[in-house]
């Protein structure tokens, strides 16, 4: 205890010591600092689309809907799926912890093009205002698909600047990708080989690979919805000799991928998580970073299985549903690796470990009513029902924002140099597994009842489901904003953090909490496997 | 002096750790532009398998002669950038900002005749896909096709154009400031990498534009 308060009082210089000027913030090239410029970012996002989701849940509560007409209830749930999609979902883990721990992990000083970094925070502020502006001036009734010709002939919303917006964003992803990519390529420490690396890392390379294989597609499709929808010409719009399944392809063919990048990054934080707080190394580590790695290629062959009922031809539909099977292989796969890894562990249970099980939970159920909806038969009848919503917020609510919360809290210390209260962060996982479960449950039954998505009313027979999912979003409110309040609370009040508060290994415990502004204060030469935990009897009890 | 005791950014080893990663920062970056020209390029191909004629009939009015001279001089420019690459290497600094300069100078020409010229004729043909477009009944559908992918395609290769003769006139700037030598010359070799690719676009715009269909 003593040698902590030791070291604590010696770090008095830090990144965040370094310049205090609004000038300091705006123009650093610190992945430290961007990574909390992003983090405040995301975090507006992230409550604008929680707004619009309580506003959809609230429509909900009785079936003739809550909110008297349809068209601003479409505005309200295409604007919760633009902004949580593209400005928190998929910018989310790499952006922030990702930025900010990348290079710390590799024991490098900086991120390979450190203004580039910048540059793709002002892309993506830039973005974010576009589509600000679009929410105010109307918003855009499309959902977050955009399919056409919906959204290229007869919707009356914004839809143009919202594609501007998503553009723009696109291209903030495609820098970080790049960035992330050369920098684990080209910045590896002294004897940090690629399977020394962490896992975390492994799984930002296969998110980094889609984001620049994946979005450049996205790009050049909203070019042409856009140029479609001013000057009337016809690529998708069948009306004008266009054809709406292009569309549909070239979207999916990004949007499939898309959705690993916002799960995959999720996996790599519960893969630090899970052996740090098991006191054990990692099972089967060549495995989870491969199945990182294929789940990373194989996603860009499944993305036909959003079309199974659009008129496809039935044997690309039974490929698809085949090759959406093979995908589930390697995400089974990692789950057993975390469940190996705790077993004969010696397991404690802080915050980070409440919302990596959480996570694990979430996301096996998230996972497995994924492969109802890619075999042909079932998809038939559960696509476009509450099945599919359920489905896909158990993987990137449940999943994602569970894994996000746990490496917030697991990088807190280093990040911030405080402690969050342990108490609260710890009853925070819980409350958000209740909230959750309570939410979302219940719409994989309504779903399978038959309730479609995107309608805002419903017959009365399932308003009891409604009210459940309704009372449930409203614990998970609580589950968000908790967070908020401790851990700003913990910014001014809370414990100095040491260096390495949970024992854990990596680089970035080896250096101090927070890191100076060069993170070391030599290059760190790497002899250890990763996760070498000591054996239980002789693990340091917590400081 | 030796390349380990040139100036570097602190996140390096050395100005060749450095170097190296610039260039592979580029590659990967074209990786990214070969899937955003490789998605219009599948639709358009895509969308010409079903309207052979009505794309057949939009390319008969494209202007050959504008394209292929605009491609002669496109791949001239990358020549001449090239040799500048190796005159820079070889020390020489002179000869390297006059082949920047030659290189800027077909860019520029390159967008006139493009952008001044080509679309000036295509407008007046009325061969935008509008409302008064000029290829009308059984494969007026097909034709607009072919049009939108022309006008979307030749302006998205005509911002890299611009880009590219933004970055041209950054290395012509900083050769005359003589920020290059035989032991640094990553910028000029970075934008060499740009420029080449977006000549490579062109020339599949070249074929898909102008060739296909041309016949008979």
């Amino acid at each position: 205890m003593s040698a902590t308060t030791i070291e604590t009082s010696e770090y008095a210089t830090s990144y965040l010591t370094d310049g205090f000027t609004l000038r300091s913030w705006l123009l650093t090239t610190d992945h430290k600092r961007i990574a909390l410029l992003y983090l405040g970012s995301i975090t507006f996002f992230f409550f604008i689309g929680g707004a619009a989701a309580a506003l959809i849940r609230y429509n909900l509560i009785v079936p003739e809907g809550m909110i008297a007409s349809a068209e601003t209830y479409n505005r309200i749930f295409t604007m919760h799926g633009v902004v949580m999609v593209w400005f928190f979902l998929i910018p989310a883990v790499p952006v922030t912890l990702g930025n900010f721990v990348v290079p710390l992990m590799l024991g490098a000083r900086d991120l390979a093009f450190p203004k580039l970094n910048l540059i793709s925070w002002y892309l993506f502020i830039i973005a974010g205002m576009v589509v600000v502006y679009s929410l105010f001036v109307g918003g855009v009734d499309t959902g977050w698909t955009f399919y056409t010709p919906l959204s290229s002939e007869y919707s009356n919303g914004h839809v143009v600047a919202t594609v501007v917006a998503i553009f723009i964003a696109g291209f903030s992803s495609i820098a970080t990708g790049l960035n992330f990519i050369v920098t684990i390529h080209r910045l590896r420490a002294p004897g940090m080989t690629w399977y020394k690396m962490p896992v975390f890392l492994w799984s930002l390379y296969a998110t980094s690979v889609i984001l620049v294989l994946a979005t450049p597609v996205l790009a050049m499709t909203l070019i042409l919805l856009g140029f479609e929808r001013i000057f009337r010409v016809g690529v998708f719009d069948p009306a004008l000799g266009g054809d709406p399944l292009l569309f549909q392809h070239l979207f999916w063919f990004y949007s499939h991928p898309a959705v690993y990048v916002m799960i995959l990054p999720g996996f790599g934080v519960v893969s630090e998580i899970i052996p740090a707080f098991s006191r054990k190394r990692i099972f089967g580590y060549n495995f989870i970073v491969w199945c990182s790695i294929s789940i990373a290629v194989i996603s860009f062959l499944v993305w036909g299985h959003h079309m199974f009922v659009a008129g496809t031809s039935i044997y690309s539909a039974m490929v698809f549903s085949i090759l959406s099977y093979l995908v589930a292989v390697p995400s089974a796969i990692k789950v057993f690796n975390w469940l190996g890894t705790m077993h004969k562990g010696y397991i404690r249970f802080d915050a980070p470990m409440l919302y990596a099980l959480g996570f694990i939970g979430l996301f096996t159920i998230g996972g497995l009513t994924g492969l109802f909806v890619a075999a042909l038969g079932a998809d038939v009848h559960l696509t476009q029902t509450y099945f599919v919503v359920a489905h896909f917020h158990y993987v990137m609510v449940g999943g994602m924002v569970s894994a996000f919360f746990a490496g917030l809290h697991y990088w807190w210390p280093k990040i911030t140099g405080r402690m969050y209260p342990e108490m609260w962060g710890r009853l925070g996982a819980l409350i958000i597994f209740i909230g959750f479960n309570l939410t979302f449950f219940p719409q994989f039954i309504l779903g399978y009842l038959g309730m479609p998505r995107r309608y805002h009313s419903y017959p009365p027979e399932f308003e009891v489901l409604n009210v459940l999912s309704s009372a449930g979003a409203t614990i998970l409110a609580v589950a968000y904003l908790l967070p908020l309040a401790y851990l700003t609370w913990s910014l001014l009040y809370g414990e100095r953090a040491p260096a390495n508060p949970w024992g854990a290994t990596g680089l970035e415990w080896q250096t101090q909490s927070p890191p100076l502004t060069e993170n070391f204060d030599e290059t760190p030469i790497v002899t250890d496997p990763p996760y070498n935990y000591p054996p239980p009897e002789v693990v340091p009890h917590r400081v | 002096m030796s390349e380990t005791s040139l100036p570097h950014g602190f996140q390096y080893s050395n100005a060749g750790h450095q170097s190296g990663t610039a260039i592979s920062g580029m590659w990967l970056f074209l990786a990214t532009e070969v899937l955003f020209f490789g998605a219009i390029i599948l639709s358009w191909i895509y969308c010409r398998h079903w309207n052979p004629a009505g794309f057949d009939a939009g390319a008969q009015k494209t202007q050959l002669a504008i394209g292929t001279i605009n491609t002669v001089i496109l791949l001239t420019s990358s020549l001449v950038y090239s040799a500048g690459l190796a005159f820079i290497e070889a020390g020489n600094r002179r000869r390297l900002i006059q082949c920047c300069v030659i290189t800027w100078a077909l860019g520029f020409s390159f967008l006139i005749l493009k952008f001044g010229l080509e679309y000036y004729k295509d407008f007046s043909a009325n061969l935008f896909p509008g409302s008064d477009f000029a290829i009308n009944g059984a494969l007026g559908g097909g034709a607009r096709l072919f049009y939108v992918f022309y006008f979307v395609s030749t302006a998205l290769h005509g911002i890299h154009m611009i880009g590219g003769l933004v970055l041209v006139g950054w290395i012509i700037l900083r050769a005359r400031r003589d920020e290059f030598t035989p032991l640094y010359f990553t910028p000029v070799a970075v934008v060499g990498l740009y420029w080449s690719f977006v000549d490579v676009v062109w020339i599949v715009l070249y074929a898909l534009i102008y060739l296909v269909g041309r016949g008979s």
